[in-house]
């Protein structure tokens, strides 16, 4: 089992070397200066240019720059937002915690709608609502999230007005208390968390679904009927657990799914996270936040891996031994 | 031939493939045929102040945009950009993942895990962050460039499949037989290898097709894909999504057409599935 | 050493249950199953009448298809769709009809007092659920007690089948246990609960020669220490020869013959059940070849008309391949379903009753249907 950890772990950080290396190489290459990006670009004289790059320490060859960076990683150093003049810590330390409270939130209700939509087909296998429900999640699972968060959002937002629209919390008025807080926070998170998960979840569900269905026609099923145990404790006892482990997989390959997802979510909702943050640091070449970033999103794909294959290994005890 | 018939009547008989199938053909001949059905010029803006936001009418069937463009119009032909880049980097990814993956699948022991630890570490890169990356940086992208750029991404899940199926076929006897009579790879490949692995290669790449819809509607919504004033799917939404709750139809019309091609291809490439392994429990 | 095959005789009547003094503990009486496939229905147990009493163990016989193992699971109504348990037919246990009981009432029967022991010990088990946990469960299912306790009774169990580090063991996973020791399990699980009847399926078939007497033995010894009755399902006859008292002798969904154990083996009545014999091997004959039974079983789809093994069997006449014959009493117990032993039956009915004459047909012939013992 240790082996199998220190492997999935050198897995993980050449992932993110990769990773981190393509995006430098990619930003540094890409024609476009960084202080020249949008409207202001083109009234910014040369000269303060050049002296913004040699600030930055822009005008070193090439590969200085990559051995720079990463000198200053090893050191915990992520340096200097260009378009924002903060340190890039303390941008995405802003960032960073509402993208994972949102993916952590869309994470466990994809989980909770993935399996119990599969744990209701399969025990419904070849009825109508079977077909039914399969038709729900095939919807779900071929629907733009972008889309169907503007959707959402028009229903629930504007049509219904039961929820916010934008933003984390309430722009004015802001709730005094800390239980009055945290609700607003929930009455924020419950939109584009749900547009996460329906998405997310209906994928797992169609995976889970096959999964239960093999599992409840296994024989130990028909032997723990034969015992007498009760039916429902038959499928979430005997059959779900031996069920599990693609779900998990699933949920875990989809960490990856729900960090990008968020790019777009974000975006429709002004969820100040992670998303948001790359996508203005694209558009405004900010190299340093860009790279951040990169390092970020391998680093979380890479423990969501281990997550899944944790999860996995809790899930089915044949695979621990390998 | 036989064969083929056989597959065929699998496939006829799962009602939902069928159903599939014929979305898909009926979108290709859409988006094919736009010059033909679509009732205004996509780009035209005839009367920017009084044809703007107008709900559907005779006219205009799915109603005017912001910039008083016909709706209907631009649905067709986005089309031809949704499609026709959703098929192009498709079919680009699944020639790449096989190639990918019969080399690795013949070759020598250090050959296929060079690859195959390489497509490892490749299918856990951020495909959408990366693609970001490319298309801000580079500015008005061709179509080509972003057919390119999602084939590139995409096609590490083919490799996989197909180098696990070369590799247990190469241990079969007709292989064998074809070896000892001197077959070169060339030839091996071209004719033992291709047939059997056609099958698995083109339901990935038709389950993939919904998928790098989906990818190209959100880069276009973020503004990185295809830009303006040519009509994608993906722009529509953007376009629509400033006057979402005054005029919902310009931007639900696109969304809509997304989810069925998605849906259409996701059944097709269901039944395609099916159709060629029996025993899959449905 | 007490013959296993006996009830016990010791003053206590363990499993009598709620069934009437005498009364027999299992009572199968015309189990029709059928299940509907593509190819049409198929009459997979097609009128089968059995007896079990309590303490004793009875084999049932038969090549595989001929619908043992749908008989047992019909027992404990397991019998999943397309499959369907016909109307007329009923299942008594301990006075109960086990086919008409509510879903809660059969609950408490299966794993309970009766209890099913499945044919293939590597698929029986859940993989992903610890041994113990699997035992224990069945325990608090049935008898209510702490976890603790449960878990001290499944390892009670694992010792009293005989596997070693028991303790260990229950916290491990069947994939880390020979076929061996799954099957044992598998038996521990079954008798947790002390059950008056088990019906074992194929306990054997699985696992290696050397491995089939140890679970034999062990199976045996549980039976003669708990008093409990057996209802041993198997193609092995052998299995049936050394340790059953009665044997049913079952072919195409219906039982063909019904005999006293030795009496099966000194003098088969039915020719199914001579062909089974000729075809094992034995070392006292010098054989050139092995004698099999020609033909095969035809599919449940299409049974054929008349004697259904008129087609494979050597003494067909025209009157086999017309006109089933029923189950005929041949006497001492014995039952056959074939048209050559209708004298037999026939003296054997002459002598026995007391009918009025013209209850008979004039040549003697009557086609009488099994009366219950």
């Amino acid at each position: 089992m240790l082996t199998y950890l220190v492997r999935r772990l050198a897995l993980a950080a050449v992932t993110t070397a990769t990773v981190v290396s393509l995006t430098f190489a990619l930003v540094h290459l890409a024609p476009g200066a960084p202080f020249l990006a949008g409207a202001e670009g083109r009234f910014v004289p040369p000269e303060t240019v050049a002296r913004q790059r040699r600030s930055f320490g822009l005008d070193q060859p090439l590969g200085t720059q990559f051995v720079r960076y990463w000198a200053n990683l090893a050191r915990g150093d992520l340096g200097e937002s260009f378009s924002r003049r903060r340190p890039v810590a303390d941008v995405l330390g802003y960032a960073l915690p509402n993208t994972l409270l949102l993916g952590g939130a869309a994470l466990v209700l994809s989980l909770v709608f993935g399996i119990g939509l599969g744990i209701a087909q399969a025990t419904r296998a070849g009825t109508w609502a079977d077909t039914t429900l399969g038709a729900l999640s095939l919807a779900l699972y071929s629907v733009p999230s972008f889309w169907l968060a503007l959707m959402l959002l028009l229903v629930f937002g504007e049509w219904l007005r039961w929820l916010p629209l934008t933003g984390m919390s309430a722009a004015i008025g802001a709730p005094a208390t800390w239980a009055g807080r945290t609700l607003d926070v929930l009455r924020h998170l419950v939109l584009p968390a749900l547009t996460l998960a329906l998405v997310n979840g209906a994928a797992i569900a169609r995976f889970h679904r096959t999964a239960m269905i093999e599992a409840l026609g296994a024989d130990f099923i028909r032997a723990a009927r034969g015992r007498g145990l009760h039916e429902g404790r038959v499928v979430l006892r005997h059959a779900l657990r031996s069920a599990l482990a693609p779900a998990i997989t699933l949920a875990g390959l989809s960490v990856p799914a729900l960090l990008t997802g968020s790019v777009l979510v974000e975006s429709v909702f002004g969820w100040p996270g992670m998303g948001r943050v790359a996508y203005e640091a694209i558009f405004s070449r900010d190299y340093n936040v860009i790279t951040a970033v990169a390092v970020v999103a391998g680093v979380l794909v890479a423990l969501g891996n281990l997550l899944a294959d944790v999860g996995v290994a809790w899930a089915d005890p044949r695979v621990r031994r390998t | 031939m036989s064969r083929l018939r056989g597959l065929w009547a699998r496939f006829r008989a799962r009602r939902v493939a069928v159903v599939g199938l014929v979305v898909v053909v009926l979108l290709a001949v859409a988006a094919l045929g736009a010059p033909l059905f679509a009732p205004a010029d996509p780009l035209a803006q005839p009367d920017p102040v009084a044809l703007q936001n107008r709900p559907p009418s005779p006219e205009h069937p799915l109603g005017t945009d912001r910039f008083s463009r016909d709706v209907m119009s631009r649905l067709l032909y986005g089309a031809r950009v949704s499609l026709g880049i959703g098929a192009a980097a498709a079919l680009l990814a699944a020639v790449i993942g096989a190639g990918v993956g019969i080399a690795a699948g013949l070759g020598s022991p250090l050959v296929d895990q060079l690859l195959m630890r390489g497509v490892d570490v490749a299918l856990a890169l951020p495909r959408v962050f990366l693609l970001l990356l490319v298309l801000a940086l580079w500015e008005g992208a061709p179509a080509g460039v972003v057919i390119v750029l999602l084939a590139v991404t995409g096609w590490f899940p083919t490799s996989r499949v197909v180098r696990a199926l070369v590799r247990r076929l190469r241990e079969a006897e007709f292989v064998q037989a074809a070896r000892a009579l001197g077959t070169g790879r060339w030839g091996l490949v071209r004719r033992h290898l291709l047939p059997h692995l056609a099958p698995t290669v083109i339901v990935a790449a038709t389950l993939d097709v919904g998928n790098i819809i989906l990818l190209e509607s959100g880069l276009s919504y973020l503004g990185l894909g295809v830009r303006p004033p040519a009509p994608s799917w993906g722009n529509m939404i953007l376009d629509g999504k400033d006057q979402l709750f005054g005029t919902p139809w310009v931007a639900a019309a696109p969304g809509l057409a997304l989810l069925v091609t998605v849906v259409a291809f996701n059944l097709l490439g269901d039944g395609l599935q099916d159709a060629l392994d029996p025993r899959r429990e449905r | 050493m007490s013959d296993p095959r006996d009830a016990p005789s010791s003053g206590a009547t363990p499993g009598a249950g709620g069934a009437a003094p005498g009364a027999p503990l299992l009572e199968i009486a015309d189990l029709r199953v059928t299940f509907a496939t593509g190819d049409g229905v198929a009459r997979a147990v097609d009128g089968v009448d059995l007896v079990v009493q309590a303490g004793e163990t009875v084999g049932l016989v038969g090549e595989s298809g001929c619908g043992k193992s749908v008989t047992a699971l019909a027992v404990l109504r397991l019998v999943e769709h397309p499959g369907h348990i016909a109307h007329g037919s009923r299942v008594r246990f301990e006075g109960r009809d086990l086919l008409a009981l509510a879903d809660r009432d059969i609950r408490a029967v299966r794993g309970n007092h009766l209890a099913l022991i499945f044919q293939e010990p590597a698929t029986a088990l859940n993989p992903v659920l610890t041994i113990g946990s699997q035992i224990a469960e069945v325990i608090r299912t049935h008898q209510h007690g702490s976890r603790a306790e449960a878990k001290r009774r499944a390892v009670e169990m694992l010792r009293t089948v005989g596997i070693p580090d028991a303790e260990q063991r229950a916290d491990g996973y069947a994939h880390q246990l020979s076929g061996g020791m799954r099957q044992r399990v598998l038996i521990a699980i079954a008798l947790a609960c002390r059950p008056h009847l088990v019906i074992a399926d194929e306990p054997t078939t699985a696992l290696d020669v050397t491995i089939q007497a140890e679970i034999l033995e062990l199976l045996d010894g549980l039976q003669r220490q708990m008093g409990m009755a057996v209802l041993l399902i198997t193609h092995n006859l052998g299995l049936v020869a050394e340790r059953t008292r009665r044997v049913y002798v079952m072919y195409a969904g219906q039982l063909v013959e019904e005999a006293g154990t030795e009496a099966l083996f000194s003098a088969p009545l039915h020719p199914y059940t001579q062909g089974l014999m000729a075809a094992v091997p034995r070392l006292d004959q010098l054989r050139e070849r092995l004698a099999a039974i020609p033909g095969q079983v035809p599919p449940a789809t299409a049974w054929p008309g008349g004697c259904r093994f008129h087609p494979r069997c050597p003494f067909a006449f025209d009157r086999c391949r017309a006109e089933m014959p029923p189950l005929l009493e041949c006497g001492e117990g014995r039952k056959a379903r074939c048209w050559l032993v209708e004298e037999r039956a026939s003296e054997h009915a002459d002598a026995r009753t007391s009918e009025p004459a013209d209850e008979r047909t004039h040549d003697g012939r009557r086609g009488s249907e099994s009366r219950s013992l």
